[in-house]
């Protein structure tokens, strides 16, 4: 393995002494402080990466553990990714456990083991010729390459296998020996020396470069489309981090920021949501079978007298007891004579349905109704704009028309927190505080909702510096009771009020 | 289609040169990557004294993909489903392409000797598999007389 360490160093190219400092810095200053919550503005450091320093910083976690066990970085790499890039973690098993356990854990020849006349044995073999196990060519030992677990096989074949592997089946780390049964990894050195076209080359990389990303618990891909930043953090907590393109997401999730609901509820809240079952809960809740045909009815009128209207059927039934109609005579509370335990437990469990889903519905379509307005967020930005030109047509500064922006960046940010407020209510348990809480969730609500009314209010001369009072009054009036109402649920979280309904 | 690999050549000929016990792969008249394949069912399984007719194809980036092979022959086997269709490791994940058509067919021939409803593609033979192993192993007795055993 000799002659590796040239290959490496020829792809790795020059490692340049990090100026991470500076760079937090840069990314700090472009995230606009004003509407921060003050909680939020308190030091959470991270950092945008794009793909090359991404690549940099891979090889500067392999040069620190390489620094300490002397192992090729090829080794060191596989190694990394075995123990999910966590350095300390892969240097504690090794000092303490079997060396032989832990290589082969990570799918690696262990490398001190080696016979030492390995490369003796290879250059005596040069003239004989082998047969490939894929191709069944007979060929000259030189035109046969093999990982440390020595199945060799010819260049063609797995210049074939590693592009089949890379290409078809998108693997990179991952990709075993071509022989069966064998679990040895195939390291980055050797994919570069045996694959030559430059967009296999170039997809490996990628494979690489994503699955140090996915793997290492400090990092996380920018979420938004088409967006190849990464952020990285120095330690793990629920926190937004903002990307160089703009969006802000939460580290822990990648969902968008979620302040006050934690990530645990907003995942199940938001499967729910995705999950077809509601409309089953929907159907079990709303609707009956006929009991005849078994055909799904709708009851929408208050006669319990149902006539199904399957046409090959026609049935006569009651609603209430979906006996037949018959006996229901011209009193149909006869039917309580059919009203038995059975019959009174399905109901129960009807009404229970019924009633969850009132409530699941409640919360729903509040949460829906403001990511429904925030996504007109675009569309109000293109016509405050318009807004603010007209007023400056009016005598006003370009200084003095930006509380609308401003405006509308809390109106945002309200819309989003209160979004998320009813995730975290619907499965909140009711108790004193919960109930200050829904106190804070329809002040703001109703304050966030005038503020819309405003912005959207046509703008005449007239009523100009009127307008102008109410909106700063109003925008700082929101700022402060969202500040109140998360520092309440914060400090909920911090003292243990909250219970859960699941 | 593009002219055949010598791999294939080479494999199909050490085929017909020095055949598995129990195991007949003839290559299709028409077309070298069809073959029509017969396995007899082994001893000592439920399988014993049945001829089983599968199919087996070889895609285009054999050896790099797995052959697709299937039975014809109707089967009662918790790894194999009503179509035929077979659930094996090496046919899938497994795969390398250092295995052959051969060591393939020898695979399929061991699932046959030892089943495995842990990890079932037919899901009602692998309950009953499970529940009454007696009772299942009777069904495949019947189905190999009804299906694989020719008068």
């Amino acid at each position: 393995m000799d002659s590796d360490e040239d290959s490496f160093e020829m792809d790795s190219g020059n490692v340049s002494s990090g100026d991470d400092d500076d760079f937090a810095m840069d990314v700090m200053d472009e995230i606009p402080p004003s509407h921060e919550r003050q909680a939020e503005s308190d030091e959470y450091h991270y950092e945008v990466l794009t793909t090359d320093e991404i690549v940099q910083h891979q090889r500067e976690i392999i040069d620190e553990v390489k620094g300490v066990i002397k192992l090729q970085p090829t080794v060191t790499r596989i190694l990394l990714n075995h123990f999910k890039w966590d350095k300390e973690k892969l240097l504690e098993k090794y000092f303490d456990g079997n060396t032989d356990e832990f290589f082969r854990g990570a799918h690696v020849i262990n490398p001190f083991n080696k016979p030492a006349n390995t490369n003796k044995n290879k250059n005596s073999k040069a003239n004989t010729a082998e047969e490939c196990e894929i191709c069944f060519s007979q060929l000259p030992s030189d035109s046969m390459a093999g990982l440390e677990c020595g199945h060799r096989f010819c260049l063609n074949c797995w210049r074939e296998y590693l592009t089949t592997k890379i290409v078809t089946e998108g693997l990179g780390q991952s990709i075993s020996c071509a022989a069966h049964g064998c679990d040895i990894l195939v390291d980055d050195v050797t994919v570069m020396k045996l694959v030559h076209d430059g967009r296999v080359r170039v997809k490996y990389q990628q494979l690489i470069t994503n699955s140090f990303v996915e793997c290492n618990q400090l990092l996380r891909w920018c979420p938004s489309i088409d967006c190849t930043y990464a952020i990285k953090v120095s330690y793990v907590e629920s926190r937004p981090v903002r990307c160089k393109c703009g969006h802000k997401f939460c580290f822990v999730c990648g969902e968008n920021w979620h302040d006050p609901v934690k990530c645990r509820w907003l995942k199940k809240w938001i499967k729910k949501c995705d999950d077809d079952s509601e409309t089953s809960n929907w159907i079990a809740a709303n609707t009956k079978e006929c009991p005849k045909c078994n055909v799904t009815i709708e009851k929408d009128g208050g006669c319990n007298h149902m006539i199904c209207k399957n046409q090959n059927c026609k049935h006569d039934f009651c609603w209430v007891c979906l006996g037949s109609w018959e006996p229901h005579g011209s009193s149909w509370y006869n039917c309580n004579r059919y009203d038995e335990d059975e019959a009174k437990a399905a109901r129960d469990a009807q009404e229970k349905f019924r009633s969850s889903l009132a409530r699941y519905l409640h919360y729903y379509n509040r949460y829906m109704n403001h990511m429904q307005s925030l996504k007109f967020e675009n569309k109000l930005y293109a016509s405050v704009k318009r807004k603010m030109e007209e007023m400056q047509q009016h005598n006003m500064s370009w200084i003095e028309v930006q509380f609308l922006k401003k405006a509308v960046d809390i109106l945002c940010q309200c819309r989003q927190t209160l979004m998320y407020t009813y995730v975290f209510a619907y499965y909140l348990k009711k108790n004193n505080q919960s109930m200050i809480f829904e106190d804070n969730q329809k002040d703001l609500e109703s304050a966030t909702e005038t503020l819309s009314e405003y912005l959207e209010r046509d703008i005449t001369s007239e009523n100009l510096a009127d307008i102008k009072q109410k909106v700063q009054d109003k925008y700082r009036y929101c700022e402060k009771r969202c500040t109140v109402l998360l520092d309440h649920v914060h400090e909920g979280y911090e003292k243990d009020w909250w219970e859960y309904l699941e | 289609m593009s002219s055949l690999p010598r791999r294939i050549i080479k494999e199909t000929q050490r085929l017909m040169q020095e055949p598995v016990p129990g195991i007949n792969a003839i290559p299709d008249e028409n077309n070298a990557r069809y073959f029509h394949v017969i396995v007899t069912g082994p001893t000592d399984s439920p399988f014993e004294g049945g001829i089983f007719k599968l199919e087996l194809f070889l895609p285009e980036d054999y050896p790099m993909s797995a052959p697709k092979v299937r039975f014809i022959t109707k089967i009662y086997h918790p790894n194999i489903d009503r179509l035929g269709r077979i659930c094996l490791d090496v046919l899938k994940d497994k795969w390398s392409p250092a295995l052959q058509i051969r060591t393939i067919l020898l695979s399929i021939q061991a699932l046959l000797s030892a089943p495995n409803p842990d990890d079932p593609l037919a899901n009602d033979v692998a309950e009953l598999w499970k529940v009454n192993e007696a009772e299942a192993i009777k069904n495949a007795r019947e189905w190999t007389q009804k299906y694989a055993v020719e008068d």
